[in-house]
């Protein structure tokens, strides 16, 4: 039922071309976002073109409601649904080094194992290693953070921590850059693809909204995904800022709650709260056809650890003056720790793979627009 | 006591709900009785994408002006000349409105889609298509308080005289009876009733493909006709296209379309040639082909080109039949090669090509010399592999109807008005369309005349 010229790797992608398929001899979605202009460019596509494709996919849910072939129908059109599972699937395909790749479909269990066990080390560190009493007293202590954990052994876990997590995760986005054929890219690729990102732009199911619970375009979840971006980009700033302080301009920890580092954590930490608690009450009322259920758990994982940390941040901030200092600190490093280590093999790449196709759709469309 | 509605609305698709918009927001309480289920609401309406409306100027969907002279001399033309021109006149007068006026019930376009740049000045495609238009008015009518049942089967009416009184109506949970202050039968076409359809074309009608719904059975249609309101057209009169002969027999939609005629020759199950493939652009001629093919031995036909057209024309869902040979070709077709081959060679003989090859627009490559030349876009098909695609009659909806006066009235069989019922859409676009069709026109005149009939229906409440 196709012009199939390929065989696919899996389930998945042999589906995904199907629909490619019907969806080419039709076009009436091409108005609605990135995924169907890129696919008129094609007759057949290769498994590298499907995760292109499903990596462009937002999953906004408008053209699953626009189709008039979605199940009851006997074409069974699911394109929302099928790319959600093949872009799943291609986080754990590209995923560095390759032995990891079952912690995809096991994310939620492993990142509760990382955050309990973090913490707990964190806990028995701050225990062992220093002054016992320091975990329930350090709110007293001059030093606060750094009474609990040298500042040097501090540094040097969460810096080998991230340096894992970067070369692992820049593996894994080679690997897909690669299968997905990116050759040629200029700089206003990434301008546009930059432009793209920030604004979320093909999460607006067109221009009406997106839908998640049901056929109304009434979905939020554009503003709660902004709100959990920006609150990041704010706390990771924060951080990169207090470090910069620390290193080249000797002021040391604490900080004032109105001093840079602090407001930006503070903002941040606002964003990283209610920003993943919309997201988490969006997926709980979400539609099951336009999800890949089968990778719930890393979904709801990813979101429930960026909650966890910004909200321990945020208590950090607010309740440091007493003694569940030490506590907390632990649960926050804990949980930034299996953050930053479990990053490449779970739905955060989601963001930077998303990235990568929005950069060749934009070289893709430049090219088709010259005529190329 | 039973309620009594000031506007029943027959039917779920563009014209019904321009209706019940129109009729709602005149202050009249509305319901909409669709026969589908939910998912299968809307009808054709369902398998649209665009829709024809004047317009003077530009926009920032449309290429350029297309004036109401112009889409009436377009008109003329794709009908013979058989339609009600003062009809026809007002429709059009009306279509500039149109545009504005769909959009503010929510309607989105744009510019036109890929594939089909040869309407982007006269045709307004529908972001998302026409599910999504649809959805649009559903989502604006029922924030209006329009009160909408679906799995709802009008199955006969009472009138007296020219006046509507109530409906027998299909629920799931049994017959019931609706009573309504007026009517507005928007419930579309027959097609899908295929006795209905043989009373026109015999058996030949078993071989029909049913591009939209299998609910559009006309019952409402009948029961109108039989209580006395005049029906316009006669059975045969329908949109038909060559379709995909391996398409499911309904709601195929438009992925079952094929636009390469221009790009090789058709034959019918002798292999022989039956018109001119190359009379015009394709964007004209698409629409004729359903009713060509519908008249050759078995209702089939194959389009028959060769490798270097293969990527010509839109992608559609089923991949053409392939050979390396004529011969191996019409053995998987079930044609005799020998008169397929001799066909093919015959037409190779007869081209007279030299000029630039040109879809959009006739390019006088032709044939000479045949008994039924092509006159444009004739090329040697010669190259392997060679590639056919087996077509059917697809019809898109029924042209039979009843006759309505320029308030989008019916009439009674006696040529009086009737007191208060009103239609739109496809049960009343023979009295446009007496043949033939032009891209997009089906959804002007659900929208045109269901935003009429709406408004008439709430001036007529009484």
């Amino acid at each position: 039922m196709s012009h199939d010229t390929t065989t696919h790797s899996t389930p998945a992608l042999a589906e995904a071309n199907r629909l490619m398929t019907v969806c080419n001899s039709c076009r009436y979605c091409e108005g609605l976002c990135a995924v169907f202009p890129a696919m008129e460019l094609k007759r057949s596509f290769t498994d590298g073109d499907l995760n292109h494709l499903a990596n462009l996919c937002h999953n906004c849910g408008a053209c699953y409601h626009d189709c008039q072939f979605t199940p009851p129908h006997e074409y069974a059109v699911n394109v929302p649904g099928t790319l959600a599972q093949v872009r799943a699937e291609s986080y754990a395909q590209y995923a560095w080094p390759s032995a990891a790749r079952p912690l995809f479909a096991r994310h939620g269990t492993a990142l509760a194992i990382g955050l309990t066990l973090g913490t707990a080390l964190f806990i028995a560190g701050f225990v062992t290693v220093g002054d016992p009493r320091a975990l329930l007293t350090a709110h007293l202590e001059e030093t606060r953070f750094y009474a609990l954990m040298p500042h040097n052994a501090m540094v040097a876990v969460f810096g080998a921590a991230f340096l894992w997590m970067i070369i692992a995760t820049f593996m894994g986005a080679l690997a897909f850059w690669r299968d997905t054929g990116a050759s040629g890219i200029e700089r206003m690729d990434h301008t546009q693809a930059t432009h793209d990102t920030a604004r979320l732009r093909y999460l607006d199911g067109g221009g009406m909204g997106c839908f998640n619970d049901d056929d109304q375009p009434t979905d939020q979840r554009r503003l709660w995904h902004h709100l959990t971006f920006y609150g990041f980009i704010l706390c990771f700033a924060a951080t990169s800022l207090a470090t910069f302080y620390h290193y080249i301009l000797s002021w040391h920890a604490p900080y004032s709650w109105y001093s840079a580092p602090a407001l930006l954590g503070i903002a941040g930490g606002i964003g990283l709260v209610i920003g993943p608690i919309g997201l988490l009450r969006a997926k709980r009322d979400r539609m099951p056809e336009l999800g890949a259920q089968s990778f719930r758990g890393m979904e709801v994982g990813f979101i429930l650890i960026l909650l966890v940390t910004g909200a321990s941040g945020l208590a950090l901030r607010i309740l440091g003056e007493t003694a569940l200092l030490g506590p907390l600190l632990a649960l926050h490093l804990g949980a930034v720790l299996t953050f930053f280590l479990t990053m490449p093999y779970g739905k955060f790449v989601h963001g930077l793979y998303r990235y990568l196709a929005l950069v060749r759709y934009a070289r893709d469309m430049r090219r088709h627009r010259q005529g190329k | 006591m039973m309620q009594e509605w000031d506007v029943l609305i027959a039917g779920g698709g563009n014209a019904a709900l321009c209706a019940a918009i129109a009729a709602r927001r005149a202050g009249r309480s509305v319901l909409v009785l669709e026969k589908a289920p939910k998912f299968y609401r809307g009808g054709n309406t369902r398998h649209t994408r665009n829709m024809r409306c004047a317009h003077d100027a530009a926009t920032g969907t449309l290429t350029g002006p297309y004036t109401g002279d112009e889409f009436m001399q377009d008109l003329l033309r794709v009908t013979s000349g058989n339609t009600d021109e003062a009809l026809a006149r007002m429709m059009i007068d009306r279509s500039y409105d149109m545009l504005g006026w769909i959009q503010e019930q929510g309607v989105r376009f744009q510019p036109s889609l890929g594939g089909t740049l040869s309407l982007g000045r006269t045709n307004s495609f529908f972001l998302g298509g026409g599910r999504s238009m649809l959805n649009a008015l559903y989502r604006t009518a029922e924030r209006l308080g329009v009160v909408i049942r679906y799995d709802h089967e009008i199955v006969d009416v009472e009138i007296e005289g020219p006046r509507f009184h109530a409906a027998r109506v299909r629920t799931p949970k049994g017959h019931t009876r609706i009573k309504a202050r007026t009517l507005v039968a928007a419930s579309g076409g027959f097609q899908a009733d295929i006795d209905w359809l043989k009373q026109g074309w015999g058996e030949r009608a078993d071989n029909f493909l049913i591009r939209g719904t299998p609910y559009n059975r006309g019952s409402l249609t009948r029961a109108l006709i039989n209580s006395g309101v005049q029906q316009i057209g006669d059975t045969t009169q329908c949109h038909a296209v060559a379709i995909d002969a391996r398409a499911p027999k309904f709601d195929g939609g438009i992925i079952t379309r094929l636009d390469c005629v221009v790009f090789g020759i058709v034959v019918n199950s002798n292999a022989d040639r039956f018109y001119n493939e190359g009379e015009d652009i394709w964007p004209k001629r698409y629409a004729i082909w359903g009713r060509l093919v519908a008249e050759q031995p078995d209702q089939i036909a194959y389009i028959v080109f060769d490798a270097p057209n293969l990527e010509k024309f839109m992608p559609s869902l089923y991949p053409p039949i392939q050979a390396d040979s004529l011969l191996e070709l019409a053995n998987k077709l079930s044609l005799d090669p020998k008169r397929l081959t001799e066909t093919v060679t015959t037409f190779n003989k007869a081209v007279i090509g030299g000029r630039p090859f040109d879809q959009s627009e006739p390019d006088g490559n032709r044939t000479e010399g045949l008994e039924i030349n092509k006159t444009n876009w004739a090329q040697k098909i010669e190259t392997p592999p060679y590639y056919a695609y087996p077509v059917r009659p697809g019809i898109t909806f029924t042209y039979l109807g009843v006759r309505v006066d320029d308030g989008a009235r019916m009439v009674m069989a006696n040529g009086m008005p009737a007191e208060n019922m009103f239609a739109a859409g496809e049960i009343m676009a023979g009295n446009v369309l007496g043949q033939g069709y032009a891209a997009g026109i089906g959804m002007t005149i659900g929208a045109v005349f269901g935003r009429l009939a709406g408004e008439e229906a709430a001036a007529h409440v009484a």
